[in-house]
């Protein structure tokens, strides 16, 4: 727990690290919208986390608005196109923690359910939705930043990880009040400007290499004379 | 080949990153074990990711399990059984296999901190736990999904006893008691198979195999295996060829523990009768070269599965840009998404279609080979797995959902 405090303090240069991730199977499944419904209230929130975000890392050329998994289901393989939208329209930004996210996706499907008279359908055998879990391992990688030229210097060499941990990560799944990066901008160097700006992007609807060089171009910005 | 030669395919930045987590496993003694040191995708893997293993600090080996052409009958049974295909295992065959794991006790590294057991085959090494200890991992490199009831319930007895499992993808895997990880194979970019090739290596390989470039080339290469459809293969281009005038490549090898390959080409052979345009070809082991120029000059490539542990040839042909029509069988869906990055059919008619379609539109076979390539760029290369070894690794010690290294 050490480095997640370590990072998270505006005092100390800034420590980048990284996140890489393992995926696990849970041994859970989903056929139908009701089995949906059961599967996201009762499951761990590290599942939760995996079915809206690993499209993130995993389609990283496809973006813009990558959808979640749910979404992609519903739509894909349940065929319900109404629903499917409804659930990738969800801003994953408005929400600052899982549980509140969770909450979201499940009455979006509650409120369709109850629209419904009889059972819904259910898949095909083989085209369930398996829930899967996501293990983070965070290591701190051996760059720091004490001002914002450094910090311009991590942003361009650290890998994607990195950005995903400090922007997604660390709001989202550590629960802290605004991404890493622009909290320590505004504590640590009085940046609040930049702290702001990195603040209000929507992460999800960039590629990620587009979220790297947009955070370089707001910094080299404001670095200008 | 050492890993820094991937700097130019992956960059820098995620070449560092495999060193810093390789960090917290340096001098770990791991073994791999399997069943055949050539032929077949767990082989080719193991080839390039122990000696890669190694280069990061980690003591990483492999051990090859030894075993009659009985022994090897009743493994090629057990992996149809397991795909869903074939007869169930009599109490005979399951006390020969059963010895034969016992016999090859002695292949175990006395001092392994992990043992690492790939597919069926040496499953039954893990009786060899309560002595050795340490932590084992059970890999299933195949697609368990439909498997014959009787013959899982054999072959779990043994998985229940390690600590955990590793499965290619979701849909695999089947409800167990210990922790089950999801590992996609991967393809290695500059391998022989797979680096770039130059037009003239190309064409000398065609010249090799007396094949001419005049008419559109669809090829399939896989190990002659009923499972692979070779048969299907030739009847879906006899459909095509109604209408394009087109030749085939059908290209594989035989492995060590598949006795049935000759049998499947000798129908295959039958099936192609007397076509000039069909090039049957047996390729001996190492025949990298050839594959990669047979792939590099095909217009379509094929994988008309009827099961697939994976399908890495898919990934293959992808990452060399080309065109793929697959069925929609194991992994492959994972590498294909249908109409982005190649085309998943469930027929010979609907393979057959799709080639023609294909080989009519040759802009639309670019686009869909570029985008597959990048998507195999992303997710399908070696480091990508690599990476993930040493994460499964390191998870064996650590229950939690974030864990700090």
């Amino acid at each position: 727990m050490a480095e997640e405090r370590e990072s998270a303090n505006p005092f100390e240069p800034f420590q980048f690290s990284t996140r890489v991730h393992l995926r696990e199977l849970t041994g859970l499944r989903a056929s139908n919208l009701e089995e949906l419904l059961e599967q996201i209230r009762t499951v761990p929130g590290s599942v939760i986390y995996h079915h809206t975000h690993h499209f993130l890392e995993q389609h990283l050329y496809l973006s813009p608005e990558p959808p979640n998994d749910f979404a992609y289901w519903v739509a894909e393989r349940l065929g319900d196109a109404r629903l499917g939208e409804k659930l990738a329209s969800i801003n994953t930004c408005d929400f600052s923690t899982i549980r509140e996210l969770r909450e979201r996706l499940a009455q979006a499907i509650e409120s369709e359910l109850k629209k419904k008279k009889t059972t819904t359908a259910s898949v095909p055998e083989g085209e369930e939705l398996h829930l899967i879990r996501s293990v983070s391992f965070v290591l701190r990688t051996p760059y720091t930043a004490g001002n914002l030229k450094e910090f311009l210097e991590g942003l361009k060499k650290v890998t994607i990880g990195s950005l995903y941990y400090h922007i997604f990560e660390a709001r989202l799944r550590l629960e802290r009040p605004t991404n890493d990066f622009s909290f320590w901008l505004e504590k640590a160097l009085g940046e609040k400007e930049l702290a702001n700006q990195i603040n209000r992007l929507d992460p999800y609807t960039h590629t990620m290499e587009g979220l790297r060089a947009r955070l370089i171009w707001l910094t080299e910005k404001r670095l200008k004379p | 080949m050492k890993l820094q030669d991937y700097e130019s395919v992956i960059g820098k930045d995620n070449l560092d990153e495999l060193f810093l987590i390789a960090e917290r496993l340096r001098g770990k003694k791991i073994q791999n074990i399997n069943s055949t040191a050539v032929g077949g995708g767990v082989a080719e893997i193991l080839n390039r990711m122990v000696p890669f293993l190694q280069e990061m600090g980690i003591d990483a080996s492999w051990g090859v399990i030894k075993g009659g052409e009985e022994f090897f009958k009743v493994t090629k049974k057990i992996h149809n059984a397991l795909h869903g295909k074939g007869e169930a295992i009599t109490p005979e065959e399951r006390a020969l296999f059963c010895e034969t794991n016992e016999r090859n006790r002695d292949v175990l590294r006395p001092d392994a901190d992990i043992y690492f057991i790939h597919d069926p085959q040496p499953a039954a090494l893990v009786r060899n736990k309560k002595e050795l200890g340490k932590r084992w991992i059970w890999r299933c490199h195949i697609d368990i999904s439909v498997a014959d009831p009787d013959t899982w319930q054999f072959v779990r007895s043994f998985v229940t006893d390690y600590d955990a499992s590793v499965f290619s993808a979701p849909s695999f895997s089947f409800p167990l008691p210990i922790r089950q990880f999801l590992i996609s194979p991967s393809i290695d970019p500059l391998s022989e198979k797979n680096r770039e090739l130059t037009d003239q290596e190309i064409q000398n390989v065609l010249a090799k195999l007396k094949i001419t470039s005049d008419k559109p080339i669809v090829t399939q290469i896989s190990r002659f295996d009923y499972l692979k459809d070779p048969i299907g293969v030739i009847e879906a281009y006899q459909l095509v060829k109604r209408n394009v005038d087109c030749q085939l490549i059908l290209a594989g090898g035989t492995a060590a523990d598949d006795p049935e390959s000759t049998e499947v080409l000798a129908k295959v052979q039958e099936a192609a009768a007397d076509d000039p345009d069909i090039h049957i070809l047996l390729l001996p082991p190492g025949s990298d070269l050839e594959i990669n120029a047979l792939q590099r000059a095909s217009d379509v490539v094929l994988q008309k599965s009827i099961r697939e542990g994976f399908g890495l040839t898919v990934a293959e042909a992808l990452w060399k840009g080309k065109a793929v029509v697959a069925s929609a069988v194991g992994g492959i869906p994972l590498q294909i998404t249908h109409k982005y990055g190649g085309l998943l059919c469930h027929s010979i008619e609907g393979a057959a279609h799709f080639v023609k379609q294909l080989l009519h539109s040759p802009e639309y076979a670019k686009k869909l080979g570029a985008n597959g390539r990048e998507h195999v760029r992303q997710n399908f290369l070696l480091t990508r797995h690599l990476k993930e070894y040493l994460l499964l690794f390191l998870a064996l010690e650590h229950d939690e959902d974030i864990v700090y290294l």
